[in-house]
């Protein structure tokens, strides 16, 4: 099992990729997702998070199996 | 109550009138019918635009479309909506969004319609990426409307 990482529009770009895979040792929040796979790059003070297509905070935990995706504002309509 | 994600272009009058031709329950009951069309321009914030890519998230960007409109019919009375939304690649000119609120009443229809736009523009997630002379760009925010 694994968490499932997605990112999209301009910061799939900026990235340089659309997905990731992580598997913790432990317990791990939305936050700390993005910390392990990208510790030189802060995460941008905008970004939303969703986890099974639910937005989150970083503070909320993930579990084995979930996805998780980080995006910038949406610009929909 | 409809809900769709369409890839390629669609006619939002046409689509308004088969849909409203097609509710049996409603007929007769209906004073009012506000309606929402976003369309593509050839320009923004002071740029020639001759294109847009409009991502989304397969599965959340629906979700979230549906639980918009469900939430305006539980919370005005509202007859039935409809919300059509495109994705993938459009030309200026094209419709991107319908929205099309039924109700008994004028007050429920406009306020149902433009409560759905605006929450879908802050929710759902969708991202636009214009073509312009000078090459393409992410959209980084909402005009304010």
């Amino acid at each position: 099992m694994a968490i499932h990482i997605k990112y999209f529009a301009s910061l799939r770009d900026r990235l340089g990729r659309a997905e990731d895979q992580l598997s913790p040792a432990g317990a791990i929040t939305a936050g700390e997702v993005w910390a392990i796979l990208w510790p030189e790059t802060p995460l941008p003070s905008n970004t939303l998070i969703a986890i099974n297509m639910e937005y989150a905070e970083p503070a909320q935990p993930v579990h084995d199996g979930d996805e998780v995706a980080f995006f910038p504002p949406v610009t929909g309509g | 109550m409809k809900v769709e994600l369409r890839e390629t272009p669609f006619d939002p009058l046409a689509e308004l009138a088969r849909y409203q031709a097609d509710q049996q329950a409603m007929q007769g009951q209906y004073g009012a019918t506000a309606i929402f069309i976003g369309t593509l321009r050839d320009y923004n914030e002071q740029r020639s635009v001759t294109g847009m890519t409009l991502e989304h998230y397969p599965g959340m960007t629906e979700r979230y479309l549906q639980r918009i409109v469900a939430a305006a019919i539980s919370q005005w009375p509202v007859l039935d909506a409809l919300l059509i939304h495109r994705y993938g690649a459009l030309q200026p000119n094209d419709p991107i969004v319908l929205v099309a609120v039924w109700s008994a009443h004028r007050s429920a229809a406009f306020a149902a319609c433009r409560w759905i736009m605006e929450e879908l523009k802050s929710k759902a997630p969708f991202w636009k990426r214009e073509q312009t002379p000078t090459g393409p760009h992410w959209v980084t925010h909402n005009t304010p409307g």
